[in-house]
């Protein structure tokens, strides 16, 4: 948490609270709604199947949110926005977007396409339109425009006790502190994403250890990118030192070889 | 000693005809004239088979490169969201990989003023030019928006080690163009033009060490960002470390098999002295990368997973033996060493066992993580076949129309196709 060092302040982000959801999927309605995404459940595409069986969908290049069901706890799925994002770290041509205001977006004019961020996100978020000879990385972007213009996201205004709400971060990170504190015994006395990889927007709390629902409990505790800048931050010393030792030994290399000539002249002569 | 004796047994008509064989090989056009000589000779079955092969793979690559551009990467291959990379990325490592005697071969003979490796300098610059340009086209494949993909050079991102491995492969694709630029232009007679590439080839060499050095490592790079995905056992911060040794070993052992191969579809002899020098190198990398895995899994408290039960520990397992353990065993017994058989099977167990390394890493490592397995789809398949045939092909033409080979070995180290023939012929050093 103290490695926050960024100006989290005025960053907006999501508060998803495990122990009030109730499974309703407003949020779910809501997320497909705002970002213009086609429905994926049975149900609603006329099909025969249970009321709530959007419990049953999962994160696609059309679904930027899910709520899945484990035993009578529900939990919801999307991008983190972590606060030090693997995906901006590692694309190439810096299609991904970390916002002052906290949403990562992304730019399918730059993207070429090589798929590293859904090979390095933490918390395997972005997904593919693999299906289109065009195809983009899609995802939640915190509804970067109704946030930027109402100050909440589509999924915290859809629901209807509080499971998720939007704010500023420091505000959610006390509202979750406050929950955990006056009733301990509902909660599983860790917040989600405030120290795995190095802090995210959207930070999560629930009545049970965090694996149980699906998140992953291996994800480091240090921002991402960190792991690839103990490489890269060698670079400079590999090619200064590489190259003095290079240019040295092709010089060395070639005097040797000429003395060794001359010595062979000599003898010759 | 045994060489003299060799030598002697050796009748007056064959030194003969490897002298009038090595005057005939001193110019390009006579090769020629001789390799189709031997082509017509090589009438028969075997060389319609591969001809037949060659243009199925055509056929088949054709169809997927159809199916890849009009119906996109989800009709051709089968990657998902939980399996973003495949079969191709893979190839890439491999193919960037076996590459690498294009850096080694040029510093040894370069930079470092070794002139015995001078010989193998433009083959292994060539295979390595060869490769890149494979490895190029079939990273564009790849691309979800192929037509993107000058982007990055104008959009950069400098963090991101895919950025890096971009750049590094450009200008090392560049230098490799101006270390094989002479072949070609000698034979047109630019002499201007080559003076000028003379003259900057060694800075060439020594950029193109480097860029070869930082994208070789940076392969394994990409992996550093995913330590919760990438099964322990080849999960390690020194994963670019790891890649840059591993590819030292096999770019030689490349360079050995291709030798081989060529002396055989050429009709040349093997300089069995340079390639048990190569085995050597090998040896030496292929020692030094054992050591330096076991003892790292032994400091982070791996050990104990090299003996759990699971896929991944076979697969493990079979890669060190096949990469590591075999190709040592042969190259360090001196019977084998400077022995052609030998070093033959020491330099394709050598291969097998990097490309089982690279497969493993992108492949292997991942699929307890993602909670599904992969296997490539028949257009992944068929388009890989199908860039390794223009390959060899580009190969095939180049050898045969330029001064590639130089053939300025014919003394006691010649060996001739009857001697290949009949039996190995094992020299003193």
């Amino acid at each position: 948490m103290s490695e926050y060092h960024l100006d989290i302040d005025n960053q907006f982000g999501l508060l998803f609270d495990a122990s009030e959801c109730i499974g309703c999927g407003n949020c779910y309605e809501a997320c497909k709604k705002e970002n213009d995404l086609p429905a994926t459940n049975p149900s609603r595409l006329g099909l025969a199947g249970a009321d709530k069986d959007f419990l049953k969908d999962h994160l696609s290049d059309k679904t930027y949110t899910v709520v899945e069901e484990y035993g009578d706890i529900y939990a919801r799925k999307m991008c983190m926005h972590c606060l030090e994002p693997a995906c901006a770290s590692v694309c190439p041509v810096g299609a991904f977007e970390k916002t002052e205001l906290g949403p990562v977006l992304y730019n399918a004019d730059k993207c070429i396409g090589c798929r590293y961020c859904m090979q390095a996100c933490p918390h395997n978020v972005p997904r593919y339109e693999w299906g289109s000879t065009s195809p983009r990385v899609r995802k939640c972007i915190l509804c970067y425009d109704k946030l930027k213009k109402d100050g909440i996201t589509a999924c915290a205004e859809a629901c209807p006790v509080e499971a998720t709400i939007s704010g500023k971060l420091p505000d959610l990170i006390t509202e979750a502190k406050r929950r955990i504190k006056e009733n301990p015994d509902k909660y599983y006395p860790h917040i989600y994403g405030l120290e795995e990889t190095g802090g995210s927007n959207v930070i999560i709390i629930s009545p049970v250890p965090f694996e149980q629902l699906g998140y992953s409990s291996k994800v480091p505790k240090q921002s991402m990118p960190t792991f690839t800048m103990q490489a890269m931050e060698k670079i400079p010393t590999v090619v200064s030192v590489g190259g003095i030792f290079l240019t040295g030994m092709y010089w060395l290399t070639k005097r040797k070889n000429q003395l060794a000539k001359e010595e062979n002249g000599k003898g010759k002569g | 000693m045994q060489k003299s004796e060799v030598r002697s047994q050796k009748s007056e008509d064959r030194d003969q005809r490897s002298e009038i064989k090595g005057q005939v090989l001193k110019t390009g056009r006579h090769r020629n004239s001789q390799s189709e000589i031997r082509n017509l000779k090589l009438n028969g079955a075997k060389l319609s088979f591969w001809k037949i092969v060659a243009v199925f793979i055509a056929v088949v690559g054709v169809y997927s490169l159809f199916v890849r551009f009009t119906k996109g990467l989800g009709a051709s291959t089968n990657l998902s969201d939980f399996v973003p990379w495949g079969l191709w990325i893979g190839i890439d490592f491999i193919g960037v990989g076996l590459a690498a005697a294009g850096f080694t071969i040029a510093a040894t003979a370069h930079i470092f003023h070794n002139h015995k490796y001078e010989s193998i300098a433009r083959p292994a610059i060539l295979s390595a030019y060869i490769g890149y340009m494979m490895v190029v086209a079939l990273l564009v494949i790849d691309l979800g928006k192929p037509e993107n993909f000058w982007h990055p050079l104008v959009m950069w991102n400098i963090h991101s080690v895919m950025f890096e491995i971009t750049w590094c492969v450009i200008c090392y694709s560049t230098i490799l163009t101006i270390e094989f630029a002479p072949v070609v232009l000698e034979k047109y007679k630019f002499d201007k033009l080559l003076k000028i590439i003379k003259k900057i080839t060694p800075a060439a060499v020594i950029l193109g060490v480097l860029f070869s050095t930082l994208h070789q490592s940076s392969f394994g790079s990409l992996y550093l960002i995913v330590p919760a995905k990438v099964y322990p056992l080849w999960y390690s911060s020194f994963l670019p470390v790891h890649f840059f040794i591993s590819c030292i070993a096999a770019g030689l052992s490349m360079i050995i098999l291709s030798a081989y191969l060529c002396a055989r579809a050429f009709k040349q002899g093997l300089n069995i002295r340079i390639l048990s020098g190569l085995g050597k190198g090998v040896l030496a990398v292929l020692i030094i990368e054992l050591v330096f895995k076991f003892v790292e899994l032994y400091s982070t408290g791996k050990f104990s997973l090299l003996f759990a039960q699971t896929g991944e520990t076979y697969f493990f397992w079979l890669e060190i033996f096949l990469g590591s353990v075999i190709p040592i065993w042969i190259l360090a017994n001196p019977k084998y060493k400077v022995n052609r058989t030998g070093l033959y099977f020491a330099s394709i167990s050598t291969i097998s066992g990097f490309i089982l390394n690279r497969m493993n890493v992108c492949v292997t490592s991942l699929v307890r993580s993602s909670g599904q397995s992969y296997s490539p789809s028949f257009e992944e398949v068929g388009i890989t076949l199908f860039l390794i045939l223009v390959s060899v092909l580009a190969f095939k033409f180049i050898v045969e129309n330029f001064r590639v080979f130089e053939e300025k070995v014919h003394d006691e180290v010649e060996v001739s196709k009857e001697e290949i023939e009949t039996k190995d012929l094992i020299f003193d050093k």
